[in-house]
């Protein structure tokens, strides 16, 4: 899988609003069982594994089972690259910008020197 | 939220900052991530017009992107669409717009490039984004 391709997968995962929200306890609180995770969303179990299935296909978090527990965990990994590819865009306009507002503001000051 | 936006107070009106946007000598002057220089930059600014830019970063690789003007309201709004040709993988098409506000001290501006780079994710765009992955974004930096 290309960067394009992996981006497109994590971002299509993040569209999920309970997913998300998973993403974000697992981010506090560091490792999770199924069902720990499973209290605050008002959707059954069977729900709930398979948002897991697709947060575990996309590299985003890892299952350790461990007796009847099974343990979740956040992998960073796929968000920072996604992050790290938005900021590419906004150091690349955030330059871009800083020009055209100089340039504006310099057009700016000679139409009113000009009476404009 | 697959999308970057950026807001800047220009002490310009705007018209002065709309032409600046949208005319390819004041493009050359002031498109592209660091002090390289813009090598091409032509643009047909009308509706289904093309624009190509092509510039070189002070690391001497070149970037080029193209794309077709989809809405001109002068001095408020242009929008575009937007794909990379030259330099680094294509990561598909993408939307590029600039909203205009007259304010006191000039214009508002607003940037938002949205990376809608696959039917998949432009279904989970209209979804609604809530700002969320910037947010979850912010929790996994600290």
């Amino acid at each position: 899988m290309n960067q394009a391709e992996r981006l497109d997968r994590t971002f299509a995962v993040l569209s999920d609003s309970t997913r998300r929200a998973m993403l974000a306890r697992l981010e506090r609180e560091e490792a999770l069982s199924v069902s720990e995770l499973a209290r605050p969303h008002a959707i059954k179990l069977p729900a709930i594994m398979k948002h897991l299935d697709v947060l575990a296909d996309a590299g985003l978090i890892t299952r350790a089972k461990s007796g009847r527990t099974v343990t979740v965990r956040l992998q960073p990994k796929p968000m920072r690259e996604a992050m790290e590819w938005l900021r590419r865009y906004e150091r690349f306009w955030n330059t871009s910008l800083d020009r055209l507002t100089l340039l504006a503001e310099a057009r700016e000051a000679e139409a009113r020197k000009a009476g404009r | 939220m697959t999308s970057v936006t950026l807001v800047r107070r220009i002490k310009a009106r705007p018209s002065i900052v709309f032409e600046a946007l949208i005319r390819a000598e004041d493009i050359a002057q002031w498109w592209g991530p660091d002090a390289g220089p813009v090598l091409i930059s032509q643009v047909d600014a009308r509706i289904g017009g093309r624009f190509k830019i092509r510039f070189r970063l002070l690391d001497g690789s070149e970037h080029e992107s193209t794309g077709i003007f989809l809405e001109i309201d002068a001095p408020h709004r242009v929008r575009m669409s937007w794909r990379w040709t030259v330099g680094g993988a294509d990561p598909g098409e993408s939307e590029l717009s600039f909203a205009l506000r007259a304010i006191p001290e000039g214009t508002e501006l607003t940037l938002t490039h949205a990376l809608l780079h696959d039917e998949k994710s432009k279904i989970s765009h209209e979804g609604g984004w809530s700002g969320a992955l910037d947010k979850l974004v912010a929790m996994l930096e600290r």
